[in-house]
């Protein structure tokens, strides 16, 4: 299709038809990408066997993108919270938070990308180091407020908690040294207020 | 409450206020049975096995209140709860044995799924200890239905069994209803524990919606009144909430005329001036007209499959929607809505009904008649025996008083065509997944749930797909159902056939029938049935005259149709809905 009739094309959409691709967050122009963003949502599931399966199944039976995924505790101990990081156009979004709702086993679903929240990631690195380099690297890693956990006569192991752009600049300068393993935790987050304070 | 009276109550009343620890022990296998026959289940539709023997035993010592049909396959058990479940709105029930039992079963569960049937299928499983040892007969049925089930429960302790049905059940009936799935270990139907039927149900994460949202209704009200050219498309959703006569009453009071799907027909009378027929890739050329160039579409219960869209940017251009259903995960799935209306379809029509205003709406109307006179819904009438013939002769024999169930394929697109449809459920088929082989077990399981009523029911089959769950003849014979059992046959898979002429180039590869196809009537003489063959038009009367003569068991009855015909209109996968092949106009005129 050449440039010219796809422009047409587009011109010729009812108006209805550009609203529903607005509200999907859909390409107008045919050379146009969908609008596509990143979403931080948590969620409440029931602490049973299977419930956790159920909600990751659901990213792969309906082609939903699942970039991470944590779970734990959360303050009752008879459900747990996870923390899951997707990406997809409006309409997309709107289908993962319904789809997450009705699942039996959850209970609470929230998107928390366009409400003031924090998010956390751990982060742990293993570097190669001899006794001679480590002063030097010390010193680097002070920067980013990281942590010794473990040190070997050839390694040393760091913990740098933060904001997932913080760990990512973390990681960016140890690959100038020998970096041997890293293990990342996936987001954790959580509203900065409580749901009543606006 | 004194201290005298209490001890009164202890000392005299018998369960009801006994502590769980006052009552006597059941095994698992008996508070099973016990709560089926607390909610009130009519049918068991089962095939026993190693993991489920004690159950089977315990059935026979107890003799429930229940009635159990052993299945010749557990395919055909969860199909004929399907088809009990839909012909009478109950919770269809099944019960099978771990392993092959419940991997049977799963055709039957995707079914009920994508066509929102509530059914509970319990499937036995190994001891709890040999869970994941890979045991005899072991299968992680949860895993395996995950994704094809409303909800799933392992039952790993026998004083969980009794509120775990319960929810079971609950979870089947209400909302947008589904299967679900049961699994049984089998030291927990062995295990004891006091029996203790809960009366109401909480699961925390689940709720049923209700009434609308009055905001939403009131907007729905306003673009109804603001539209010059609106149409209801009603699915399915509207017969599930019951909702059928109150959408009749707001369409005659508005003068909004009605399109169906496929599983909408029956809600809308297609007797009545305002009826369009069923739209989509098989509707009706006045319905998809209609669609194209409304300026109002009312969503109820449906949930704008592609086989009702098409080519869904092409869809309905004009329109603005309405959507009413009580699944949120439908609303705005494939396609972004104006007004969104989340609750259950009968009530939110009732909200409606006291909003909305007559309008003289005739230009639309006669805009829609001018489009059936056009394009009618016809077929050739040259002397050769075709199907839609038979169809219209089963209309004509029951005056549309029975329950039709067809299979899929062109088979199911002639009998949603030309049966022209009344009442609510009397319509049953496999849409969502289209599962060959669905309607004779599904009509048996229909003819079980109408055996009080004594209602008419049909099974409408190819020859392809009756084939795949024949075994079921010999269980209606055994119950003495007065099925009729139509196939017309045109010793081929006659929709791919279609597809192939169409858009293959007449390539039919493996889709003739004819070399493996049995003599239907001697099969059905096997089978304890009687078997009738019709090959003349003109002799399609009296052979449904001589099948409804049959009382005591299921006919046969083989049509041996013409191979050629095909569904018309059709609109061709992926293209838009106005872009129709239809009887009277060529391929290269509409392309």
């Amino acid at each position: 299709m050449t440039t010219d009739t796809a422009q047409q094309e587009s011109i010729e959409l009812t108006p209805q038809q550009l609203f529903r691709k607005q509200a999907a967050g859909e390409a107008i122009l045919p050379n146009e990408e969908d609008s596509v963003h990143r979403h931080v949502i948590t969620v409440l599931i029931d602490d049973t066997i299977g419930a956790l399966n159920r909600v990751t199944n659901l990213f792969s039976q309906r082609g939903f993108n699942l970039e991470s995924v944590t779970v734990g505790e959360s303050k009752d101990p008879t459900q747990r919270r996870l923390t899951l990081v997707t990406t997809g156009n409006d309409r997309i979004i709107a289908q993962v938070l319904r789809q997450l709702n009705s699942l039996v086993d959850t209970t609470e679903v929230e998107d928390l990308t366009r409400e003031d929240h924090v998010e956390r990631e751990l982060c742990l690195v293993k570097v190669r180091s001899s006794a001679t380099e480590r002063t030097a690297l010390l010193s680097v890693v002070e920067v980013f407020r990281a942590n010794v956990v473990n040190i070997t006569p050839d390694s040393l192991t760091f913990e740098v908690t933060g904001p997932t752009a913080k760990i990512n600049a973390f990681i960016g300068v140890m690959k100038d040294y020998d970096v041997r393993e890293v293990a990342r935790s996936g987001r954790v987050a959580m509203r900065r207020r409580l749901a009543f304070e606006h | 409450m004194s201290q005298q009276a209490h001890t009164a109550q202890t000392a005299t009343a018998p369960s009801a206020d006994m502590t769980a620890t006052d009552r006597p022990l059941a095994t698992g296998a008996e508070i099973l049975i016990r709560s089926l026959e607390a909610e009130g289940v009519e049918y068991v539709f089962g095939h026993p096995g190693g993991a489920v023997i004690a159950i089977y035993d315990e059935m026979h010592r107890l003799q429930p209140s229940f009635e159990h049909i052993l299945v010749r396959h557990e395919q055909g058990g969860t199909h004929a709860a399907e088809g009990y479940a839909k012909a009478t709105g109950k919770v269809g029930t099944v019960l099978v044995t771990s392993g092959p039992g419940a991997t049977n079963c799963v055709t039957g569960i995707a079914d009920a799924y994508m066509d929102s049937i509530p059914l509970v299928v319990f499937t036995g499983q190994v001891p709890t200890h040999l869970i994941g040892n890979d045991a005899f007969q072991e299968c992680d049925t949860i895993g395996v239905t995950r994704s094809i089930t409303k909800h799933s429960f392992l039952v790993r302790d026998v004083t969980e069994l009794a509120a775990t049905v319960k929810k079971a059940y609950h979870l089947a009936r209400t909302g947008r209803p589904g299967p679900v799935v049961v699994d049984l270990p089998k030291d927990v139907i062995a295990a004891r524990a006091p029996f203790h039927y809960p009366e109401n149900v909480q699961i925390r994460g689940y709720s049923v919606i209700g009434r609308g949202n009055v905001d939403q209704v009131r907007k729905a009200a306003d673009m109804i009144a603001a539209s010059k050219k609106p149409l209801f498309y009603v699915g399915g959703g509207t017969i599930i909430s019951g909702g059928a006569e109150k959408l009749t009453a707001l369409a005659h009071k508005t003068s909004i005329p009605v399109t169906t799907t496929l599983h909408g027909l029956g809600s809308f009378p297609e007797t009545d001036p305002l009826s369009v027929g069923m739209l989509g890739m098989h509707g009706t050329w006045y319905a998809n007209m209609a669609v194209q160039n409304t300026d109002l579409l009312i969503a109820v219960g449906a949930r704008f499959d592609d086989r009702v869209t098409g080519k869904i940017e092409a869809w309905a251009p004009h329109a603005r929607i309405i959507h009413i259903d009580i699944d949120p995960a439908c609303i705005s799935k494939n396609i972004p809505v104006d007004c969104p209306i989340l609750g259950d379809v009968s009530m939110v029509l009732d909200q409606l009904e006291e909003l909305v205003q007559p309008a003289d709406r005739s230009d639309w109307l006669g805009q829609i008649a001018a489009w059936r006179e056009e394009c009618p819904l016809i077929f050739e009438r040259d002397g050769a025996l075709r199907p839609q013939q038979v169809v219209q002769a089963l209309r004509g024999k029951t005056n549309g008083e029975a329950v039709v169930v067809t299979d899929v394929g062109q088979n199911q697109m002639w009998g949603a065509q030309f049966f022209s449809y009344v009442h609510p459920r009397s319509h049953i088929t496999s849409g969502g997944l289209g599962t060959m082989g669905f309607s004779l077990p599904a009509a048996m399981g229909a003819a079980f749930g109408m055996r009080t009523i004594g209602r008419d029911v049909i099974s409408i089959n190819g020859d392809g797909g009756v084939l795949m769950n024949i075994q079921e003849l010999g269980v209606a014979a055994a119950h003495k159902l007065p099925l009729k059992v139509v196939i017309l046959n045109n010793n081929f898979l006659g929709m791919v056939r279609q597809w192939q002429e169409l858009f293959h180039e007449e390539r039919y590869s493996h889709t003739n029938l004819e070399p493996t196809n049995p003599d239907f009537v001697k099969l059905a003489e096997a089978f304890g049935c009687v078997g009738l063959q019709c090959t003349d038009p003109a002799d399609v009367d009296s052979t449904l005259d001589a099948a409804w003569e049959i009382t005591d068991r299921p006919v046969v009855m083989d049509f041996r149709v013409i191979t050629e015909e095909k569904v018309f209109p059709m609109v061709p996968a992926g293209a838009a809905t106005d872009n129709m092949i239809t009887a009277q106009f060529s391929p290269e005129d509409c392309a």
